[in-house]
């Protein structure tokens, strides 16, 4: 997808989201397979300086703060490098970068590096989106652990002071020739200027969609089916009567969470169909949000896998998220697939997504980062439904199950994965069923 | 009491019962885009590539399943004066002529609504100067009144070279300028775009305009002003508009050479070529080397007889699983006749309903749109490429360039051994077909003379239903009859009336005016059509 390696550079007041965006497109770009690290030069100041005192540090006419805040930059780009080199694709280069002169000495480390240059600036003087952003990630910051609450706004505000005399906004004749995305308002309105790639035009149309309205997303799978009792793989079942209940529970539950406007997915197969309508509710069926095509194996049990496909059943926990089923999928295609489900999401505000396992472990992978040697392994049992809630930089995760038994569907990576091993040692980690 | 489901028999989607029958999904009863529709604004100077843009859009949001259609407001003015005379008629004095100006835009808006609220329409482009402040607040109450949401999109261009080369490309040669030779039309031109300037007001986004959704185009793509996206359309549309782009380039679909499968009349699977697939594959290689282009991009799929022709032209390529042929489900690997005899039932549906069929645990060529649309978008960015693909696969791809509907789409003529070579021109395609000179099976089943369609299919969210994107339906607003009822309609649009396959069609530049595509069996059926009426008066 990518040649060159891209550096993303965030320029803006402090306040401004500049490291909720760089964590979350972070998150997004290594999601979508494409290896990415952020740099916080924030970090390395902390590294550096200990203690922080005072807002004092940011004045502009403090030579030795001017020197170290320098030294650190320099020592994250120099990481930057080293990461960009050494099989990294992206690096998101996180400070103010206020300044003309800042970001020329950045344009020229990345022309001598042959990286290409791309600014996400954020703009925004709404006081109460600025004070809500200190409330939510500056107070909890490692500078202000021996401080409390209106202090540390009084010194952060100050902070953000020193920073505006100097500040110069990526201007639109100034700055012609560089590429970049100006946000303002939180996503009100946005300049884009002179995309040069695939990978900046997927990066302008995630930031476009993402927004940081409170809602909450709601993962869940299909009630307990047929296949799943049996012990079988995909296929296209009905749910047994313990799903039938789950799929009431639920509907009781989400006229508990008394959510305004809930959207309601499932896949296009039957069995979270058959959930949804249990609801009430109007649902939408996406095609996408299908379980993965375990091809020749559909409908197997494990044991028949083994007896049947040894070699592909061995190599398949070798590498759980790139291993392919014959004439089906990997959970990489799968992540492929997902990618617009993940888009939407970004758009929506309340929705609750009724998918299946493999399919519920991406999606969850996305909101808490995992990697993708993680993802294949996430603890996705039935009957169970986990709320993920936007919190600070992150996601917070709620995990309620229903209180309706279920057949246990998760099988551990086996200690032995050689092609070579026994039946037994295969067979080791599958979970019972009839 | 949860409903019973029951799936069905084309699309293979689970519905609720009722009573054994298909009841109405809840909350579902209409399509999904029971959303307000939607009508883009076009703003801009002459020559700033709005008529492009528009057509351009339109094109993608019906292949996507977005029913949209254009109002080109010029197209209503041409039919209301039918003899341009000079730049004349848009001087801003011109007093009588800023009337019929005026009537003819509220003609366009009146189709617009009656597009968007009795015909099923979704997206209404609005395709004019739109360059005052007082024409845009009228579109705005319109929209008002009508509960419609308002999208804008401006081009804003100030380079001679650019304005220069759009006049030449589709103003010299546009009915006004018929009796015209290029130096005067291109002068007479100019004048034209000096009367908008004088009252020409740009969107403001900091003052008049922040309220307002929109996208200002600058240079062509170079920048672009975004303002207050509302939905996912307006989202999709942003995105598409930061995509395409003018430069000259030209791409090529073909299949793989002929694989083993395809000798055996065996669908799907993953076969290598057979000696004569190998042989194409060597003469495209021969055939790319001869076109001379800088900087070929090849795109495969990941099935080897893609690869396995890739392999032979000894350039990089990338291998894309979006490329992958349609997935036959229970019928891979079959041959039709051994489809016909294990499952009857499946066969004759997918006749009924080609499009939508799904195959029983495969795909539809609904389902493939959906898969394929990172690989247009993908194209649009592209310049030169070459992909090496598959038959439905090359359908799908093929309808978008050409904008075919759903309904041609699963029967367009896509034969192994022949390359098309697709280069953008004005507001459309050129296609040109380059047949290697190897032998190879013919896998192409013309849709069956006897067929019953099956009605009602469900629209649904994310159901892509490729539509042609209709013709202008210019109702001729004659100046006085403005404000009496809408004139009696054209005949049915031609592309109903289209009963031949498009592979009688010598392939055309696609976007000519409509007389272009009438091929002569449709006309000789509009005359059998009017005959029998006239005789039946009689």
């Amino acid at each position: 997808m990518t040649n060159c390696p891209t550096l993303i550079v965030t320029v803006g007041l402090p306040a401004r989201g500049k490291t909720y965006i760089s964590k979350k497109l972070t998150r997004y770009l290594n999601w979508i397979g494409v290896p990415t690290r952020e740099f916080n030069v924030g970090q390395y100041r902390r590294d550096f300086v200990k203690i922080y005192k005072s807002f004092e540090f940011f004045r502009p006419d403090n030579e030795e703060g001017l020197r170290i805040r320098r030294q650190c930059a320099s020592a994250a780009l120099n990481d930057v490098r080293q990461y960009l080199t050494s099989g990294g694709q992206v690096a998101v280069f996180d400070a103010t970068n206020t300044t003309r002169e800042r970001r020329d000495t950045i344009l020229q480390f990345a022309e001598q590096n042959g990286f290409k240059v791309f600014f996400v600036e954020s703009v925004c003087e709404d006081p109460d989106v600025i004070q809500e952003n200190i409330v939510q990630v500056k107070l909890g910051s490692p500078d202000y652990t021996n401080c409390n609450s209106d202090d540390a706004v009084e010194d952060f505000m100050k902070r953000i002071k020193c920073y505006e005399n100097s500040y110069e906004t990526l201007d639109e004749v100034l700055d012609r020739e560089l590429s970049y995305i100006k946000i303002f308002d939180v996503g009100q309105r946005y300049l884009v200027n002179r995309v040069l790639d695939h990978i900046q035009s997927r990066i302008v149309y995630y930031l476009m969609n993402i927004h940081i309205t409170p809602r909450s997303i709601y993962l869940c799978r299909h009630g307990e089916s047929e296949l799943n009792v049996k012990g079988r793989i995909g296929g296209d079942s009905g749910l047994t009567p313990r799903g039938k209940e789950f799929a009431k529970k639920l509907s009781y539950f989400i006229q508990t969470q008394g959510i305004s406007d809930l959207k309601v997915w499932t896949s296009q197969m039957k069995r979270t169909i058959q959930t949804a309508e249990a609801l009430n509710v109007p649902y939408e069926q996406w095609k996408v949000l299908n379980e993965i095509d375990a091809g020749v194996c559909e409908e197997l049990m494990y044991e028949e896998i083994q007896e049947n496909y040894p070699l592909e059943f061995a190599l398949r926990d070798q590498d759980k998220y790139r291993y392919r089923y014959p004439k089906g999928e990997s959970y990489e295609d799968l992540v492929q697939r997902l990618e617009p489900v993940i888009m939407e999401l970004e758009r929506q505000e309340n929705v609750l997504v009724i998918c299946h396992q493999a399919v519920m472990r991406c999606l969850l992978a996305y909101f808490l980062d995992k990697t993708a040697e993680e993802l294949p392994y996430l603890k996705c049992p039935l009957h169970t439904v986990l709320k993920l809630t936007p919190v600070a930089y992150g996601c917070k995760v709620e995990s309620i199950c229903l209180n309706v038994e279920a057949v246990d569907t998760h099988r551990e990576k086996p200690e032995n994965v050689d092609v070579w091993r026994l039946s037994e040692e295969a067979l080791l980690t599958v979970p019972a069923h009839q | 009491m949860p409903r019973e489901l029951t799936q069905n028999r084309i699309q293979k989607i689970w519905v609720p019962t009722k009573d054994g029958k298909p009841a109405a999904r809840r909350g579902a009863g209409a399509p999904h885009f029971a959303n307000p529709p939607t009508v883009i604004v076009m703003v801009g100077l002459p020559a700033r590539g709005k008529t492009y843009i528009s057509k351009k859009l339109t094109r993608y949001l019906n292949w996507i399943g977005m029913p949209t259609k254009v109002f080109n407001v010029g197209e209503y003015r041409r039919e209301a004066v039918k003899n341009y005379s000079s730049y004349d008629f848009f001087k801003p004095d011109n007093e009588s002529a800023f009337k019929i100006r005026q009537q003819c835009a509220l003609a366009a808006l009146r189709d617009v609504k009656s597009y968007l609220k009795d015909e099923k329409g979704q997206v209404a482009v609005f395709d004019a100067t739109n360059t005052t402040r007082e024409r845009r607040d009228l579109i705005l109450k319109f929209g008002n009144e009508n509960g419609f949401k308002i999208f804008f999109i401006e081009s804003v261009c100030d380079d001679p070279n650019v304005i220069a080369s759009n006049i030449m490309e589709v103003k010299v040669s546009c009915p006004d300028y018929k009796d015209c030779n290029k130096t005067d039309a291109m002068l007479d031109f100019h004048r034209r775009i000096e009367c908008y300037k004088s009252s020409y007001q740009p969107l403001d986004p900091d003052g008049y305009d922040r309220e307002l959704s929109f996208i200002r185009i600058i240079d062509v793509g170079r920048q672009f002003l975004v303002n207050r996206v509302q939905d996912h359309i307006q989202s999709k549309i942003v995105y598409y508009l930061m995509n395409i782009h003018v430069q000259p380039r030209t791409i090529y679909l073909c299949r793989h050479g002929e694989s083993t499968d395809n000798v055996q009349g065996k669908l799907g699977g993953d076969s290598g070529l057979s000696t004569r697939g190998r042989q194409f594959s060597m003469a495209l290689s021969q055939f790319v080397k001869e076109q001379e282009l800088k900087n070929l991009k090849v795109w495969t799929s990941q099935l080897c007889r893609t690869i396995q022709t890739a392999e032979h032209l000894g350039i990089p390529y990338e291998q894309w699983k979006a490329l992958n042929e349609i997935d036959a489900g229970v019928c891979e690997d079959m041959t039709y006749d051994e489809v016909k005899e294990k499952y009857p039932e499946e066969f004759s549906l997918r006749d009924e309903d080609k499009y939508y069929y799904r195959y029983p645990a495969g795909e539809s060529y609904q389902d493939l749109v959906q898969r394929v649309e990172p690989v247009i978008m993908e194209l649009e960015r592209q310049e030169n490429v070459l992909v090496i693909c598959h038959q439905a696969v090359m359908r799908c791809l093929l309808a978008y360039f050409l904008d075919k509907s759903a309904d041609e789409m699963p029967y367009l003529k896509c034969p192994l051994h022949t390359v098309l070579k697709l280069t953008p021109v004005a507001y459309g395609c050129k296609v040109e077909s380059i047949s290697l000179n190897v032998e190879a099976v013919n896998t192409h089943r013309d849709r069956p003379e006897e067929v019953k369609r099956v009605p009602g299919i469900l629209q649904r969210r994310n159901s892509v239903t490729p539509l042609t994107s209709p013709e202008s339906n210019i109702k001729k607003p004659r100046i006085d009859d403005l404000d009496e009822a809408p004139i009696q309609e054209l005949p049915p649009s031609v592309a109903s009336l289209a009963l031949c396959s498009p592979s009688h069609l010598p392939l055309t530049l696609a976007g000519q005016h409509w007389l272009g595509k009438v091929c002569l069996c449709t006309i000789l059926h509009y005359l059998k059509v009017v005959t029998l009426l006239f005789c039946q008066r009689s």
